[in-house]
């Protein structure tokens, strides 16, 4: 039985734009009614309908749990990548109508944490919006270090600065601010639990050091959805359904199986949750894996691929869809 | 119109009986002459009005028997009911679940009013009228968790979600087929399951592991599970073993009939919205043999399958002693004939 999701019919209510390179989207359920309770840390895939293409990309949700008139996205716009967020930039009105998941929660609290250790960076800011938000109104312990380029581009650094004051510590690239990350990790309580999410170099940097710092690895929640890239063109058959597909530069190998009328079961749509793995039957050419799911020997046996993120190149792959 | 409620024992004069609407509503587990296990998971939807799943969470004409003799439980053995300290925001959220469905399905049983955080909640077979803050503990006289699962048909176990695997970290479990929540409370999915035979080895946990820690909120999934109890005893615990284990050597041909019940869980599985926690029903439902075999179908079903049934499972669900005159009294109800394919009677 697939396991996808329900889908919520909602209206955008609000469009804002926050700085140079994040806008804000605000959506409320068309029938009027409160959208489903969620937790923080939760995403939802928003459909992008966009001329004859299908997007579907994970946002985090960043309002309060504890408010479900609306739900609220942050999106940073991306200039070299396929396209959806320049869609959510430019077309991406209030009124308009669209269609997005119910809540997906793969990057959860855990509720036994004495205190709550948050390191974002970026638009990585997103799920702590909510974390925080449900963390202050239960009275939970938590401490956030947020790393951007500049104080412009701070996402939401004011607004968390003067919800939580000195529960947030701010870095930034353009003062040479780095957070001391070996002295921050040695000098916790025990029963901390560590959160990052960030760009994917972030992400290892900190493991790395939980690691050798001797963190527990029960005790390290990370969050990276892969945007899937851009890539050559390529071919591909879907041996159960008997179809031959091409999946353009700008599409996803997951979304051009979906295009062709074939629904594989998902989740995150970046690489992380599983759901969409396929067993390849066969191929020539090289694989180009970008998802964060499969083992290195995995990707090494040429036998399993994740159609979300990754791509192909080459004269023939054949998969068991 | 609304259901009658029965007056009726789980325990000492066993007065529990099924009316005759309610036998022909019976979950009955075989949709064929044979059983084994399988990952007979599917997805919790609304069934067919008059049957089981009419609402997704029922309430039957033993709810006030039922919810009277879990507080019996509860009073000589607290520990039947735990929530580790992490545990009370997903409470919460069995709270707002089992409160809107009940209210949804039986509104002139139960009537749920929320003004923000201010709720109202009125349960009129127990007569309890109380207005609480949601989310606030010291409104209530127990904690949400306990609170709502002493008015609700079923045992509940809260499983929370971390390390890509389910704790048994909270639950109410007065009503069970011979497990203790005192002894699995923290034990991971693998641990707690670790007393079924053959079932590790076919691979099933694994796979059902997968299935539940990707169960989506909005999209409940449901199984059902069986085994069989001598008198109609929902308390069959390890903790009270010496009360009701020695009732499987009073089975006669004489008593059959009346003694041995078939027992099915209707399991059901839900997200919890705010602590993305897993929520656990599993709803006891029983039926003594004389009432099975007015359904001639279950009845040549039921000798079929009791009598082919594999010896580690009949050893597991503890039928061993009691089988050979379990089938001797069926298979004299069974005239060979086909049976017809599904649950339902015929």
């Amino acid at each position: 039985m697939s396991t996808g999701t329900t889908k919520l019919d909602v209206v955008v209510s609000d469009v804002v734009p926050v700085n140079e390179l994040v806008t804000r989207f605000h959506f409320r359920r068309r029938d009027g009614e409160l959208l489903p309770t969620f937790s923080g840390g939760a995403h939802v895939v928003v459909e992008m309908r966009d001329g004859e293409r299908t997007r579907l990309n994970p946002y985090s949700l960043m309002g309060s749990p504890l408010d479900t008139r609306e739900y609220t996205i942050s999106v940073r716009r991306d200039d070299v990548g396929r396209g959806g967020s320049l869609f959510m930039h430019r077309s991406v009105k209030p009124g308009l109508e669209m269609v997005i998941s119910y809540p997906v929660n793969l990057f959860s609290l855990d509720l036994r944490a004495k205190k709550h250790l948050m390191l974002a960076g970026g638009i990585g800011i997103t799920p702590f919006m909510a974390q925080t938000a449900q963390l202050a109104g239960e009275g939970g312990n938590f401490e956030l270090h947020y790393t951007c380029r500049t104080a412009s581009l701070g996402t939401y650094a004011d607004v968390l600065r003067e919800r939580y004051n000195r529960r947030i510590r701010l870095y930034h690239d353009d003062r040479d601010e780095r957070i001391d990350l070996d002295r921050l990790l040695s000098t916790q309580p025990l029963g901390t639990h560590l959160y990052v999410c960030g760009p994917a170099g972030m992400i290892n940097w900190v493991r790395d050091r939980a690691a050798a710092l001797g963190w527990p690895s029960e005790a390290v929640h990370f969050e990276h959805f892969a945007a899937p890239q851009p890539g050559l063109p390529f071919d591909v058959t879907l041996a159960v359904s008997g179809k031959t597909i091409r999946v353009d530069e700008q599409q996803s190998l997951l979304e051009a199986i979906e295009a062709a009328g074939v629904d594989p079961p998902y989740l995150c749509r970046g690489g992380v949750c599983g759901q969409c793995e396929t067993n390849v039957i066969s191929y020539d050419g090289k694989f180009i894996h970008n998802d964060h799911w499969l083992s290195e020997e995995d990707h090494r046996s040429g036998c399993k691929i994740m159609p979300c993120v990754s791509r192909f190149e080459g004269r023939s792959l054949v998969l068991e869809r | 119109m609304g259901i009658t409620f029965r007056k009726e024992t789980f325990r000492d004069d066993f007065t529990f009986k099924n009316s005759p609407e309610h036998i022909r509503r019976f979950p009955f587990p075989f949709h064929e002459d044979a059983y084994m296990y399988a990952v007979n998971i599917e997805p919790h939807v609304v069934g067919p009005k008059g049957s089981v799943l009419e609402n997704l969470i029922d309430v039957d004409e033993h709810y006030v028997a039922e919810m009277q003799d879990r507080a019996l439980v509860l009073a000589e053995d607290p520990l039947r009911c735990q929530s580790l300290p992490h545990m009370t925001l997903a409470g919460w959220d069995l709270l707002e679940l089992l409160m809107e469905q009940q209210a949804l399905g039986y509104p002139e049983h139960f009537t749920l009013t929320r003004d923000g955080d201010r709720w109202r909640w009125i349960n009129r077979p127990l007569g309890i009228d109380d207005t609480f803050t949601f989310g606030d503990t010291s409104t209530l006289p127990y904690g949400p968790m306990e609170y709502i699962t002493r008015q609700s048909q079923g045992d509940f176990c809260i499983l929370d979600q971390r390390d890509g695997n389910l704790w048994m970290d909270a639950g109410m479990v007065t009503t069970q087929a011979d497990w203790s929540l005192d002894f699995d409370i923290g034990m991971n999915f693998f641990e707690w399951h670790a007393p079924v035979p053959l079932a590790h080895e076919k691979g099933i946990f694994t796979r059902a592991l997968k299935f539940l820690t990707n169960i989506q909120q909005g999209k409940p999934a449901r199984r059902l599970n069986w085994t069989m109890t001598i008198n109609p005893r929902l308390d069959t615990s390890p903790e009270n073993y010496h009360k009701w284990g020695p009732d499987r050597t009073t089975v006669t041909p004489e008593n059959v009939g009346d003694k041995v019940h078939l027992r099915v869980e209707l399991q059901s599985f839900w997200r919890l919205p705010r602590s993305n926690g897993i929520v656990f029903p599993i709803r006891c439902y029983l039926i003594k043999m004389d009432e099975l075999v007015t359904q001639p179908k279950w009845a040549r079903r039921l000798h079929r399958v009791i009598r082919d049934l594999p010896e580690e499972l009949a050893t597991y669900k503890g039928l061993t002693r009691y089988r050979p005159t379990l089938v001797e009294w069926l298979s004299k109800l069974d005239d060979g004939s086909a049976t017809s394919p599904g649950f339902g009677p015929d």
